[in-house]
C-alpha cells in the first residue's frame, strides 16, 4: 500500500514538474489569441526566457532576478511581434515563425558572448527555491521521499503557475481591462467604434505573452535544471500553444491540458520504470495519445475567437 | 635613397625567409565540419577541435573549422572546405553521415574522416570511419559504481534505444555485476536526447527506489539526471566527457570518449603518410581512444581506481572482453 501511494506521489510529482513551464507558456497563449493575435512564436520566446534567465540568474546569483529577466526577454520578442503584426499589419504566422528562429538564434548569440563561445550557460548555484522544504525531512512535519514530499515539495515556479492561472483568469473575465482584451479578439472594429484603442490592447497583450512564455522558460532552465544548454527548450512551446487550444482558449482550460499532458508522461515514466513489456519508443508515444484521445474525445469542438489571426487596420475595411 | 635600399634588402630577406618556410615545412592542412552544436558544445566537438589544436601544436599542421547552422550546412561545408585544398577533411558526429559519403563519392581524390559512423562494406576509399568502443569506459565506471553503491542498487539512463547506446548500457551492467554480483541495475530509457525534464523524472524514480548511483548516456537528457543527483545528495555519472563541473559534489566520474585523441592520433599517422580508408578505425583503451574522467580521483577511493587499473591492463590484454550487446551481456554473465 505505501508503495502505490509512494508511486502516486511520483505521478503527481512529475506531473506538476512538466506542467508548469507549460502552463507559464500556455497562458501566454491565452492572453495573444484572446486579443485576437496569433503567437507562434512562443517556442523562441520560451527559448530566449530559457537562455535569459540562467545567464542572469548565473551572473546576479539571484533567482528572482533570473525570473524577471527571463520575463523581460521573452517580453521583448513579444514587442518585436507586436510591432510585426499589430503596427505594420505582417501575416501573424510568418513573423512567429520568424521569432521562433531569432529568439533562438539571438539566444545562442549572447551566449557565446557571455560564456567564452560556448552554446550553454554555466551551473546556476542559487536556483528558484523550494519554499516548503523545511516541512520535509527527518524529525520534520513530513518524512523525505514519502507521498506529501513528492507532492507539495516542489519549487516557487510551480505555485507562481497555478497562482498566475487565476490571476489571468480574473483579468480577463472580471475586470474592465479583460473585457477590452476580449472584445478586441471577437470584434475589433466594433471595439474601435465603443473608443477602445486596439493597438493599445494588442499590443500589451502580445507583450505579456512573450512575458509569459519568458517565465516558462526560466521554469524550465532554473528550477527543473540548474542551467541552459542548446537542446533544454525542445518543441514546450508548441505543446503550451496545442494546450491552450485544447483548453479552448481558457487559462483554467489551458492548465487543464498542461496537466493532462503533464500526467501522462509521468505516468509513462512510471510504466517504464515498472518495466512494462512494451518497447520504450512506443511507449514514450503514450502522452501525446493519450492528450489528443482525452481532448478530443471529451473537449470535442473548440472555437477561436472570431477576430484571430485577423489584421485590423483602423480605418480599414 | 638609403630608405629605398632598406626597403628592397627588407623585401629581398622576406622573400627568403617565406620561400625558406615553404621548403622546409610540407605541412599538413587539416579541417573539420562541425555538426549543429558549433565548436564549443563542451562535448563532442570542443574535443574534436582540442585535438586538431593539438596536433597543431604538435605536429605544427595548419587547422581550421567550419561550423554548421543547421542540418543543410553539412554538405555545403565539406564542400567548400573541398575547394580550399586540405589533406583531410573531419566530419564531426554521426548526423554527418551521409553528407560525408555523398561527398566523399563526388570527390575521389579528397581524403575525409568521420567520427561515430562506420557504412560498413559501401565505406568509400576515401573515407576514414573513426568508431569508439563505448562498453570499455561504461565497463569501467560500471564497475566503480558496483564497489561503491551502499544499497546494492543502481540505475542506467539511455537516451534514445539503439546499438550505440545500448554498447554503453550492457558495458555497463558487466562492470556492475563483475564488481558486485549482488547489485540490482535499474535501466530506463528515456526515447529522447533533449528532454531533461524526463531525465530528472526517471533519475527521482530511481533514486527512490533505492538506486544510489546512476549513470545517464543520454546527451542533454542527462542534465536532468544529474540535477536530480543534486537535489536528492545522490550519485550521477556522466558521460562523453569529464562532467563533474556540472555537479562538483555529486558527478562521482565519467566515462569519456576521447574524440580528441582519435582526431590527432588519425592526423597523425596522416602525417606519416598513412591513411586508413575505406574502414573503420577503433578507438579504445589501447589507444586512448576512451577511458574514464580525470576528476574520477576525487570522490573514489584510491583502492578502487587501482582496480580499475589493472582492470585496464585485463581489457588491454584481451583477458577481459567487454560485453557491448544483450548476446554478448548474456555469454559474459555465463562465465
Amino acid at each position: 500500500m505505501d508503495v502505490i501511494i509512494q508511486d502516486i506521489g511520483f505521478i503527481i510529482g512529475t506531473t506538476l514538474m512538466y506542467s508548469t513551464p507549460l502552463i507559464f507558456t500556455s497562458l501566454g497563449g491565452v492572453i495573444t489569441e484572446r486579443s485576437g493575435v496569433v503567437n507562434i512564436g512562443l517556442e523562441g520566446m520560451m527559448y530566449f526566457g530559457a537562455f535569459a534567465g540562467a545567464a542572469a540568474a548565473y551572473f546576479f546569483q539571484d533567482p528572482w532576478l533570473g525570473l524577471l529577466c527571463a520575463a523581460l526577454g521573452g517580453a521583448f520578442w513579444g514587442l518585436i511581434h507586436a510591432i510585426a503584426c499589430v503596427s505594420f499589419a505582417a501575416e501573424q504566422i510568418v513573423s512567429g515563425i520568424a521569432i521562433n528562429f531569432l529568439g533562438a538564434g539571438s539566444a545562442l548569440f549572447i551566449s557565446r558572448i557571455l560564456f567564452d563561445g560556448a552554446t550553454q550557460t554555466l551551473t546556476v548555484v542559487d536556483k528558484i527555491p523550494q519554499p516548503l522544504n523545511f516541512l520535509f525531512g527527518e524529525g520534520k512535519l513530513f518524512p523525505s521521499s514519502g507521498f506529501m514530499d513528492l507532492v507539495f515539495n516542489r519549487f516557487a515556479t510551480v505555485y507562481i503557475a497555478f497562482a498566475m492561472v487565476f490571476i489571468v483568469w480574473f483579468v480577463l473575465y472580471k475586470t474592465k481591462t479583460g473585457m477590452r482584451v476580449r472584445a478586441v479578439g471577437e470584434n475589433p472594429e466594433a471595439a474601435n467604434t465603443l473608443g477602445i484603442s486596439v493597438v493599445k490592447i494588442r499590443y500589451g497583450a502580445v507583450i505579456m505573452s512573450g512575458f509569459f512564455a519568458g517565465l516558462g522558460g526560466a521554469a524550465m532552465s532554473i528550477a527543473v535544471v540548474s542551467r541552459f544548454s542548446n537542446t533544454l527548450i525542445s518543441g514546450h512551446g508548441f505543446i503550451a500553444l496545442a494546450a491552450m487550444i485544447f483548453g479552448k482558449w481558457k487559462p483554467q482550460g489551458a492548465l487543464v491540458a498542461c496537466l493532462l499532458f503533464g500526467a501522462a508522461k509521468g505516468f509513462e515514466i512510471y510504466l517504464g520504470a515498472k518495466g512494462v513489456p512494451v518497447a520504450s519508443d512506443v511507449l514514450a508515444m503514450l502522452p501525446y495519445v493519450i492528450t489528443i484521445v482525452v481532448l478530443v474525445g471529451i473537449v470535442g469542438k473548440t472555437v477561436p475567437p472570431a477576430a484571430i489571426g485577423k489584421i485590423f487596420e483602423k480605418g480599414g475595411h | 635613397m638609403k630608405n629605398k635600399i632598406v626597403v628592397w634588402v627588407s623585401v629581398a630577406i622576406a622573400i627568403m625567409i617565406c620561400s625558406a618556410g615553404t621548403v622546409q615545412a610540407k605541412k599538413i592542412k587539416v579541417s573539420m565540419v562541425t555538426d549543429v552544436g558549433g565548436v564549443n558544445d563542451q562535448s563532442f566537438n570542443q574535443s574534436a577541435w582540442e585535438g586538431l589544436k593539438r596536433a597543431e601544436k604538435e605536429l605544427g599542421a595548419k587547422v581550421t573549422y567550419k561550423e554548421s547552422k543547421q542540418d543543410a550546412d553539412y554538405a555545403p561545408n565539406l564542400e567548400t572546405l573541398t575547394d580550399a585544398g586540405y589533406d583531410l577533411i573531419w566530419g564531426i558526429g554521426f548526423l554527418m553521415g551521409d553528407a560525408v559519403k555523398s561527398t566523399a563519392q563526388v570527390n575521389p581524390d579528397q581524403k575525409y574522416a568521420i567520427i561515430d559512423f562506420f557504412y560498413g562494406p559501401e565505406t568509400p576509399k576515401n573515407v576514414a570511419c573513426a568508431v569508439f568502443q563505448e562498453e570499455q569506459p561504461s565497463f569501467l565506471v560500471g564497475y566503480i559504481a558496483g564497489k561503491m553503491t551502499k544499497t546494492n542498487k543502481v540505475g542506467f539512463v539511455g537516451g534514445i534505444k539503439f546499438p550505440l547506446i545500448e554498447k554503453f548500457e550492457y558495458g555497463f551492467m558487466a562492470g556492475v555485476k563483475l564488481a558486485n554480483p549482488d547489485a540490482e541495475v535499474l535501466r530506463q530509457y528515456a526515447e529522447s536526447f533533449t528532454d531533461a525534464a524526463k531525465g530528472k523524472a526517471i533519475a527521482n524514480n530511481m533514486y527512490q527506489q533505492g538506486a544510489d548511483i546512476v549513470f545517464h548516456a543520454s546527451g542533454g537528457v542527462g542534465d536532468g539526471v544529474i540535477e536530480a543527483a543534486k537535489e536528492k545528495g545522490q550519485w550521477a555519472i556522466g558521460v562523453d566527457k569529464d562532467q563533474n563541473y556540472l555537479a562538483p559534489d555529486n558527478v562521482l566520474t565519467s566515462a569519456m570518449k576521447r574524440v580528441d585523441n582519435a582526431i590527432f592520433g588519425m592526423v597523425e599517422q596522416l602525417s606519416k603518410g598513412s591513411f586508413e580508408g575505406g574502414k573503420a578505425v577503433v578507438y579504445n583503451l589501447s589507444n586512448e581512444g576512451v577511458g574514464i574522467a580525470p576528476t574520477s580521483s576525487k570522490h573514489v577511493p584510491k583502492a578502487i581506481l587501482d582496480e580499475v587499473d589493472g582492470l585496464i591492463g585485463k581489457i588491454k590484454a584481451k583477458e577481459i572482453v567487454v560485453p557491448a550487446t544483450l548476446d554478448e551481456y548474456n555469454a559474459f554473465m555465463k562465465m
